[in-house]
């Protein structure tokens, strides 16, 4: 299995040229080699992971060349893929969900003429995310992060007919684009610097040639943190995230939840042997994720539209990944990457089934009620919503959760403000994600239910519920000095530098704190939405609150701030360029006055002597002409004449 | 000798193209794309095994040389020769040549045998620049692309065709002007010094000037390759002309005549005049990133298809101007990558452009829109191809736009930065693009043919061709090495000795300064 | 051949040359222009070989066969040329046939 897992990102490829090239085919055989093409994929993954399990995960992972790319004066970048236990977790998530989210869709898109042209982006997808987590350089990383974006620009935009659709489309596309621009620039500085892209090589060179603190250093993790904050849509780069909800639901399941949006988090936990050489950007990492955490929580809090509320709760559970990553435990953020892909996934699968059984109903406020007609997806619902909050024990998100705030209580660069801060967000993530469920699920009913999700679209939310109930254990350890078996199979692809200085006691704190944190939110969620809901109404009036809900809606008004500030001045600058100042400036100075000369030459000057010219000429052909009878005696006479003359004229003179 | 054959192949296929068209409208089309098609396989069977397998630098550089006496008292000579530089340019012309008679095949109704006699002339005339290793003989077909093109802007152009054509004639004949003024000069001065009247490039390669005169002469010749190119102060005659044209002609334009301005800075402009080049380098790489932003937003603001994608050709050409003058290889090696890339992309988006146009009778964004359920092969191919002229990994014009953004940073890292900001421009005007030809509503009610097969199957090859540079350039790379290698470096090539990984492989060898001359 | 017979024939050539002449001139039919014409010739060829008989040199005699062979390509032509005028205009009167008139 360890000589051709290439063929794990081959197979969904393969499907995306098959669907695209191929004629337009019926929906089963769409379906049929979409989902066949990913399940195959998956199970390749599953088999190569086995093998890994029983090799026991050596600490250098496995390269597979397949060609050299290039070879120009020492730029050697191969396409070759690297696969250790990190990126191997990509893999099962980027696989497992693709599977499940295509099945769903299989259903959920059952009415869309445009079948083919969306799965065929799908496979394009997850072939090019694939790529992106097994690349062994930084080139070829590249390419697949590339290429998810277009996926993700093509799929955003997948309604193209809807003018709003396009404009989020292109706008997460150049959102990524402006991080993608400090990536190149960072590829430029590692090469450079340290003569190579293949990032094992670059990990163990930086390692060699720079101290930490270096400047070098510094200025390269800064690059590398700037793509990863515009695709995980960190600030201030996270304007796009919520816009991109315009797209099909399982879309925003597989790629702007589960996977794609998680490549910034793969990417800083991949080189985080380098952001270790960097304690500047590291503690730039905990503040834009803590920021970032509060920010989109405190956002997901009064939306309206549920997709956007999800969308905002992505952005702050990639705010508690980032956080995880500043304070140097990259095995806890990928862990809660793990946990978050399977919840967040189940979630939007709800949204779907809930916009599915009410006619495409988005809004929240709309709903209510719907505990009796769903009950399938009540449950999945309350099992997600429940992960994400994190509620004690019995989730997956509990655990990963949990982690975090243990290492950004503990790490030297986190601190008590950072636990307060973590466990804030955790409080506000119970706040919202309950508000969905009881707003959603319970109360007066607003919409009828016009069908019910299929087994294609339970399934695979029944298996997600599962995981995200499940998983959790595998983070789990009995004592705290230990770490985890999730955490130990990091450790080969991530090896860790401080030792971890948790006792018992601490660990027992933090998940007391946790599970208050939690368990506080959901209550106030109870009283808010529940029981009282009159007061919520009352205050909700003041115009104090209204502002702040308005601030809030918004999204803290980045958007406001860009137009303002990039948008329109770059607008007005294309606007005035349009007609090309340069071109006009040689239009007055060159061309009006050579057209202007042409123009008088043209009727004046020129064009008489010309014509005079040609008059003569026409005239002197005409009385030439005249010699020309056609009469031979005519000719001969004359020519006798001219001999005559000649022989007189030799003979006088 | 194969080169010589080649340009009177060309030559004699146009005029049997003109006289053929008595027997029938199609036949020019057919002779052009045979004549065209026989001297792509000519000089591509007697080539390409000598490409194949050189990992060395040979000690000679041409692959193919021919020369003999024109003008012997002025030392004038039919000297042609063709290095792995010219010879990815010749194929490059000459796929483009065939893509431009299937693009103009149902384009051209008027005088088609005159089209594509005037077509393979160009053609003639831009393999002979790219052969031509007499300044003089440079000079005569440097003109000689010239007159064929201005007829056919003029006589098969759009609305504008005259003016256009007017404006490109005296922008490019200002150009040659002074750069046959550059080669007069450096003749004389040869001259003088050694006793010798000649306009051999290899003769005069070694020619030593001071450094006022070098300046001045170089300064003639860039003039010249810097309108051609466009460099941004010269370009306003490319957006018109691009536009103006027909298909054939845009692509032609486009995809190759552009990059005779390079190949004149890679052949002329820098191995005869090092050192002016090196002190000019910063001044040219300046307006290389000048052009990739101003283009990007010019081509950004457009409504008229023809010409957001002539606007967007002034941006990659910037940064063909930028990967030459950084004077490294990673960065030359780009700009000779970036050239074959966007030969291949922007002649593809001419070709769609004109077919649109046939479908629309409009180029007006503005009007179009809603047309991916109307024309969806169409519709994906474009799509691919503005994505190649946005620069995804995967296809060609990412390897030549990356490898000039490494090779500058190495240099000057501002401008590496700047030109790097060109690329989010460059993803803003291919998206607006995409989005205001084929999203949106069909709010006009078009309703027209798809793609034909001969079109499909044209811009597929292109689409194909484009992938496998963009997956495996290692091919192009070879070929264009050892002519890069010859030409002077500058800027801190100490660097790549300095890196470990460079020491590795041998790297060394080629970063030092070619000698000048043979 | 003595000086005043050389004389003689001279004149006698000459004279021959001067009735082709006229003949060639005056007359309105092609058929007898084409005559004259070679009245004309064979007073050149006279010439010619008189003056080869005077200075003892075969240059005369080749100089006549010359223009025999001349005359010998030219008559087919000429005639065909005639036939041709006769088919098409229906006559044979030179100042008739003035198609080439400029």
């Amino acid at each position: 299995m360890l000589d051709w897992f290439w063929t794990i990102p081959a197979v969904p490829l393969v499907g995306f040229l098959i669907l695209t090239l191929g004629p337009s085919l019926p929906r089963a055989m769409v379906s049929g080699i979409a989902l066949g093409t990913s399940a195959l994929a998956a199970g390749l993954a599953a088999s190569l992971a086995v093998t890994l399990l029983h090799q026991g995960f050596h600490p250098v992972g496995h390269t597979q060349a397949l060609w050299t790319w290039m070879d120009l004066a020492g730029f050697t970048p191969r396409i070759a893929l690297y696969v250790d236990a990190l990126s191997m977790t990509m893999v099962m998530i980027i696989t497992g969900v693709g599977v499940l989210v295509q099945l769903y869709a299989t259903e959920y898109m059952s009415d869309d003429s445009d079948y083919q042209r969306f799965f065929a982006y799908m496979s394009l997808f997850v072939g090019a995310m694939l790529v992106l987590v097994l690349a062994d350089n930084f080139l070829l990383l590249f390419l697949g992060w590339e290429g998810v974006g277009l996926c993700s620009y093509l799929l955003i935009g997948f309604w193209y007919r809807d003018l709003l659709n396009g404009l989020a489309a292109r706008k997460a596309f150049i959102v990524n684009r402006i991080g993608d621009t400090a990536m190149i620039v960072g590829l430029c500085l590692l090469f450079t610097e340290l003569g190579t892209l293949e990032i094992q090589a670059v990990l163990r060179q930086a390692a060699l040639q720079w101290t930490i603190g270096h400047p070098m250093a510094i200025a390269a993790t800064a690059l590398l943190l700037g793509a990863a904050v515009g695709k995980s849509a960190q600030i201030p780069l996270q304007v796009w995230l919520p816009d991109a909800m315009a797209g099909p639901t399982p879309v925003s399941a597989l790629i702007h939840s589960a996977t794609m949006v998680t490549a910034g988090v793969y990417l800083i936990a991949r080189t985080h042997t380098l952001f270790a050489l960097a304690p500047a950007t590291q503690t730039a990492i905990v503040v834009i994720g803590t920021t970032t955490m509060l920010f989109a929580a405190s956002s997901a809090l009064v939306q309206r539209d549920i997709k956007r509320i999800f969308a905002y709760s992505t952005i702050s559970q990639l705010g508690y990944m980032f956080m995880a990553l500043g304070v140097g435990a990259a095995g806890t953020a990928i862990f809660h990457l793990f946990t978050h892909a399977c919840f967040k996934a189940l979630l939007f699968l709800v949204a779907g089934a809930l916009m599915f059984s009410l006619h495409h109903e988005k809004d929240l406020l709309n709903m209510g009620g719907l505990r009796r007609d769903l009950p399938f997806v009540f449950w999945a619902a309350v099992i997600g919503a429940a992960s994400l909050s994190g509620l004690p024990f019995i989730t997956a998100g509990f655990f990963s959760k949990d982690q975090i705030l243990l290492q950004a209580w503990r790490s030297p660069s986190g601190g008590l403000w950072l636990l307060t801060a973590g466990l804030l967000g955790s409080m506000l993530t119970a706040l919202y994600s309950f508000r969905v469920v009881f707003l959603a699920f319970f109360g007066d009913k607003h919409s009828e239910v016009t069908r019910s999700p299929g087994w294609r679209m339970t399934v695979p939310m029944g298996v997600l519920a599962a995981l995200s109930l499940g998983v959790g254990w595998l983070g789990w350890s009995a004592r705290a000095e230990e770490p985890s078996w999730f955490l130990r199979l990091m450790d080969t692809a991530m090896p860790v530098h401080q030792p971890y200085l948790v006792t018992d006691a601490q660990a027992g704190t933090i998940a007391l704190l946790a599970s208050g944190a939690a368990l506080l939110g959901t209550g106030l969620a109870y009283l808010m939405y529940m029981q009282r809901p009159a007061v919520l109404e009352s205050v909700g009036e003041t115009e104090a609150v209204q502002t702040i809900r308005r601030f809030l809606l918004r999204g803290w008004g980045f958007n406001w701030v860009y137009r303002w500030t990039i948008q329109k001045p770059f607008g007005y600058l294309a606007r005035t360029a349009k007609v090309d100042i340069l071109d006009q400036g040689y239009e007055r100075l060159i061309m009006r006055p050579f057209l202007w000369i042409a123009d008088i030459n043209r009727d004046d000057a020129l064009d008489r002597v010309y014509g005079g010219l040609t008059r003569l000429v026409e005239q002197s052909a005409v009385t030439a002409g005249r010699l020309q009878t056609g009469q031979v005696r005519w000719y001969s006479t004359v020519l006798v004449a001219g001999a005559l003359g000649l022989a007189g004229f030799a003979v006088l003179s | 000798m194969i080169l010589l054959l080649l340009i009177a192949l060309l030559m004699l296929g146009g005029l049997i193209a003109w006289v053929s068209e008595r027997a029938g409208s199609n036949w020019p089309r057919w002779v052009t794309l045979g004549t065209t098609f026989v001297g792509l396989c000519a000089i591509g069977v007697d080539t390409v095994p000598h490409l194949i397998g050189h990992v060395e630098l040979p000690s000679n550089p041409w692959l193919r040389e021919y020369s003999v006496p024109w003008i012997p008292r002025f030392g004038i000579g039919l000297h042609l020769a063709m290095d792995g530089l010219g010879f990815l340019l010749i194929g490059l012309t000459l796929v483009l040549g065939m893509v431009a008679v299937i693009a103009s095949w149902t384009d051209i109704t008027t005088g088609i045998g005159f089209f594509h006699f005037n077509l393979l002339w160009v053609l003639a005339g831009i393999v002979g620049v790219f052969v031509a290793m007499d300044l003089f003989l440079f000079f005569v077909f440097w003109e000689l692309m010239l007159v064929p093109m201005y007829l056919l802007i003029s006589l098969w152009g759009h609305e504008r065709r005259s003016y256009a054509a007017t404006k490109f004639f005296l922008f490019t004949q200002a150009g040659g002007l002074l750069m046959l003024i550059s080669i007069l000069a450096l003749s004389v001065v040869h001259y003088r010094q050694t006793g010798i009247a000649t306009f051999d490039y290899s003769a005069l390669l070694g020619t030593s000037l001071p450094p006022e005169t070098e300046f001045w002469l170089m300064l003639g010749f860039f003039a010249a390759f810097a309108v051609k190119l466009p460099v941004v102060p010269l370009h306003p005659w490319l957006p018109d002309a691009h536009t103006e044209a027909p298909t054939g002609g845009s692509i032609i334009l486009a995809g190759v005549l552009l990059k005779t301005g390079a190949y004149g800075l890679l052949r002329f402009a820098i191995p005869l005049f090092p050192n002016a080049s090196e002190t000019f380098a910063i001044v040219a790489m300046t307006l290389g990133v000048v052009g990739i932003l101003y283009g990007a937003l010019l081509a950004f603001a457009q409504t008229d298809f023809k010409r957001l994608v002539a606007y967007s050709s002034v941006a990659h050409l910037g940064f063909v101007l930028l990967g030459v003058y950084a004077g490294n290889l990673h960065a030359r090696q780009g700009a000779i990558m970036a050239m074959v890339a966007h030969g291949l992309s922007t002649g593809a988006l001419f070709m769609i452009a004109g077919l649109l146009q046939e479908r629309l009778h409009t180029r007006d964004l503005r009007r179009m829109g809603g047309l991916w359920p109307v024309v969806p092969k169409l519709s994906g191919v474009t799509l691919v191809f503005s994505m190649a002229s946005l620069g995804i990994p995967g296809l060609a014009n990412f390897i030549g736009e990356f490898l000039v953004l490494l090779g500058t940073y190495r240099v000057n890292i501002p401008l590496a930065i700047l030109a790097t900001i060109g690329v989010v421009g460059a993803a803003l005007y291919s998206l607006i693009l995409i989005q205001r030809a084929f999203h949106g509503e069909n709010t006009e009610g078009w309703k027209v043919p798809d793609l034909g097969a001969a079109q499909f199957a044209t811009l597929g090859a292109m689409i194909l061709l484009s992938l496998t540079l963009g997956l495996y350039p290692q091919p192009l790379l070879n070929a264009s090495r050892p002519a890069i290698a010859r030409i002077q470096t500058w800027g801190s090539q100490t660097d790549t000795q300095d890196t470990p990984a460079a020491l590795e492989h041998e790297a060394s060898d080629l970063a030092t300064p070619a000698p000048s001359g043979r | 051949m003595s000086g005043p017979l050389v004389v003689h024939t001279m004149m006698l050539a000459g004279i021959l040359f001067a009735f082709g002449l006229i003949g060639f001139l005056a007359r309105r039919n092609v058929l007898f222009m084409l005559m004259s014409v070679e009245v004309m010739l064979n007073a050149a060829g006279l010439g010619f070989i008189a003056a080869g008989a005077r200075w003892g040199q075969a240059d005369g005699q080749i100089m006549f066969m010359f223009i025999l062979t001349l005359a010998a390509a030219e008559v087919p032509v000429a005639l065909a040329l005639v036939l041709q005028v006769h088919r098409r205009i229906r006559t044979l009167d030179a100042d008739a046939v003035t198609l080439m008139a400029g």
